[in-house]
């Protein structure tokens, strides 16, 4: 960015990249996904690079309010100065800190979730999610963020994604406004959970394997409809099922959840950006 | 018209009744404002649009459908049938027998409705109490769900269904004094109609069995609504200004701290001139209010009103993910903790105090604490519970009446972090890694590009999607 300013130049959207996207091994290839979308279909961005701080959402949903407002404020005095004006994220976390929290500290921005902004590509027939790797034959289910979903209502734009993929997608039972939380939410991803009888990844990823599997109660599509895919046996090959996530913390809990079930061999957990790169063929 | 000693013993009884409600409510006022200044002024016609989607529509009840029609039942049979306490009011002032007959096929309407509305709140009722005492539902048990919430809730049942017989009392016993008297009583009474049978054909015993049935169903309306403060059954009129006062924001959207925006801008800019603090009426400087809540004094008024709008329903409990995993936080608790809390410190209801009844320990956790430090937090919430929460919304989801126990937990947790620092460790260096690093991790604020290094490098053979 700061190379950018140099030139005198504004980029027409800034992708904040969040602690997570700069600095989680797994989470990194997700940045590097939506980045190689971005270049793709030629969008003018830029990224904060050094100058992209914490936006205090986990500080503040904490309760360290202080902290909290010292990170935000730092962060808008660097956007401000670079006359930002439209901000795209992959992290519903920074998304809805940015988006809501900010503006009453001096912050105003249009900011859009990378879901939304994916959904706009598609939209506009820049993403096609054709050339790539096929999904055909593969179940997706998708798991709801709380800070995407019943924070922010957004919940049709990451399903719109999919729904491009050439997959079987299934919905979990508890989704949308009903949907359960990955655990990480309010600062649990840096602690220990308080003592229960099981995590709160360890339920969700249950409940997600139980949809992929054909399992569970009730199998619906994304649109609602009744699914017709059948029970596969255990131990059966599941032909790379995934379980799609929209969030950093989802990610690393619904990943941990599989691998807690040994189920890492047959199911793996993909952010919407990492599946539409592969299938527009940006990953090699 | 007979006018006679009856309608002065009525008068009587309703100026007391309504009375004794007035001063109920004033109380309850009062503990309700005690609560922090917060302006909720303003977008009068979204606020009434949602009033009238989730209070009167019951909206959000139809998450869960038997429940939600079983309420609907007495809800709609609550409103139509307090259209006739009008026409028991009038008749019990002023001598007359049932004085909106004038109405004509609409009074027959009307009565016929309140007949049927009648019987199907009595099955309604009789459905409710097999849910919470038969079957058990799993939301109406918890460590919240003591002594007095279990009575409470069942006594609620049986006056519903004492209300309804008396109506029907006085209904087949007038029908059946008009036949034996060879007059027609104008209205429609297709469920009295059925009793008249059993009852006798004397007319002096008639005209008692009238009377009791009369005077049984006003009477019963005047002390049940002079129980509703001191119960749950209080949101039958609590739900409605709750809902007007709902957060209008996105739901992920927390309360910036004025005071410390001030304290920041002022770090950042030394000319930044901070406001002056406030100044008590006589002049001199009024206490510092702490950063977050410790006691229902320091939470916003609409979060006591939160408090008192509780059905304790438990649809926030039941789907709040650290409850679902056999975490102690229960949402619920929260909400009814600040209720109990309340009546504690300020105005205890009222006419019985439902916090003598049954004083069990919520949680064997909770801190037994001097008089000082017996408030809200720690008295009757633990931090445990409060940093079991993932602030993911569900239970503010699930409230058919728009309470936030999210917004309790998060200035209690204020408290803990910025009064106390009174913060579980591991957050602390978490805290301590943004201040340090601009990262809640422990990585260099100058590795934050390396993403970016192998971009179309290394990257390209390690993404195998296929399974």
């Amino acid at each position: 960015m700061a190379d950018l300013a140099a030139k005198g130049e504004t980029p027409e959207v800034l992708f904040w990249v969040g602690c997570a996207g700069a600095f989680d091994d797994r989470y990194k290839r997700v940045t590097r996904a939506f980045v190689r979308i971005l270049e793709h279909v030629g969008v003018n961005y830029a990224v904060l690079g050094m100058e992209e701080s914490c936006t205090g959402d986990p500080a503040k949903r904490a309760g360290n309010e202080f902290l909290f407002q010292m990170q935000a404020m730092q962060n808008i005095t660097t956007l401000n100065g670079y006359g930002i004006k439209k901000v795209v994220t992959a992290c519903p976390h920074c998304f809805n800190t940015i988006k809501n929290e900010y503006p009453a500290l001096g912050g105003e921005y249009e900011v859009i979730h990378h879901s939304t902004f994916l959904q706009q590509l598609i939209n506009e027939g820049k993403v096609k999610a054709e050339g790539g790797e096929s999904f055909k034959g593969r179940r997706i289910t998708f798991h709801d963020s709380c800070y995407l979903g019943r924070a922010n209502n957004i919940y049709e734009a990451p399903r719109a994604v999919l729904e491009v993929l050439d997959a079987d997608l299934l919905e979990m039972k508890r989704c949308k406004t009903n949907g359960l939380c990955c655990g990480a939410g309010g600062a649990q991803m840096w602690k220990e959970p308080e003592p229960g009888k099981k995590d709160i990844n360890i339920e969700r990823a249950e409940e997600a394997l139980a949809t992929l599997d054909g399992n569970a109660d009730v199998l619906l599509n994304l649109q609602g409809v009744e699914s017709t895919a059948p029970v596969l046996p255990a131990g059966s090959n599941r032909n790379g099922s995934v379980i799609a996530v929209a969030c950093p913390f989802c990610m690393t809990m619904m990943a941990d959840g599989v691998k807690n079930k040994e189920r890492e061999s047959d199911v793996q957990v993909f952010d919407l950006a990492e599946l539409i790169a592969s299938a527009e063929g940006l990953n090699a | 018209m007979h006018f006679s000693i009856q309608n002065i013993l009525f008068l009587l009884v309703a100026v007391a009744g309504f009375g004794l409600f007035a001063w109920q409510v004033r109380k309850i006022q009062a503990n309700i404002l005690v609560g922090r200044d917060r302006d909720m002024s303003g977008n009068v016609n979204e606020r009434l649009s949602k009033t009238l989607l989730v209070a009167f529509g019951q909206q959000k009840m139809f998450k869960r459908l038997t429940p939600a029609i079983l309420h609907l039942i007495v809800y709609v049979g609550f409103i139509v049938i307090n259209i006739e306490v009008i026409e028991i009011l009038i008749d019990g002032l002023f001598g007359t027998h049932r004085v909106l007959q004038f109405l004509g096929p609409l009074y027959s309407a009307l009565t016929g409705t309140n007949e049927i509305l009648g019987a199907l709140v009595i099955v309604a009722v009789a459905a409710f109490w097999w849910r919470r005492n038969v079957k058990g539902v799993r939301r109406f048990s918890g460590p919240e769900m003591r002594a007095w919430s279990k009575l409470d809730a069942n006594v609620i049942l049986y006056v519903e269904v004492i209300l309804m017989a008396a109506l029907f009392t006085m209904n087949a016993a007038d029908l059946k004094l008009h036949q034996v008297e060879g007059r027609t009583l104008p209205g429609a009474f297709p469920i009295s109609s059925l009793l008249t049978g059993i009852f006798p054909d004397n007319t002096t015993a008639l005209e008692v069995l009238e009377r009791i049935g009369w005077w049984a169903h006003i009477v019963g309306i005047l002390l049940f609504l002079n129980y509703l403060p001191s119960s749950k059954h209080f949101h039958i009129i609590m739900a409605f200004p709750n809902v007007y006062y709902s957060r209008l924001v996105p739901q992920g959207q927390f309360s910036n701290v004025e005071s410390i925006t001030h304290e920041v801008k002022a770090m950042m800019d030394p000319s930044y001139e901070v406001p002056a603090p406030a100044v008590g009426p006589d002049g001199s400087a009024a206490a510092p209010t702490p950063f977050g809540a410790k006691d229902v004094d320091d939470l916003a008024w609409t979060n006591l009103l939160n408090a008192y709008s509780c059905t304790e329903c438990g649809r926030c409990t039941s789907v709040c993910p650290a409850n679902l995993t056999g975490k102690l936080l229960s949402p619920r608790k929260i909400i009814m903790d600040t209720r109990d809390r309340m009546e504690e410190k300020y105005n205890s209801p009222l006419i019985f105090n439902p916090n003598l009844y049954g004083k069990e320990a919520k949680h064997d956790t909770q801190e037994q604490l001097d008089a000082e430090n017996h408030t809200l937090l720690r008295g009757y919430v633990t931090p445990e519970e409060l940093w079991a929460c993932t602030t993911c919304n569900a239970c503010v989801e699930a409230c058919p009446v728009n309470i936030n126990p999210l917004e309790s937990i998060v200035e209690m947790r204020r408290f803990l972090v910025l009064e106390e620092s009174a913060a579980p460790n591991s957050l602390n260096v978490m805290f301590s890694n943004i201040e340090n690093n601009g990262a809640p991790w422990a990585f260099s604020p100058s590795d934050r590009f390396n993403w970016a290094d192998d971009l179309y490098v290394a990257d390209k053979a390690t993404t195998p999607l296929a399974g």
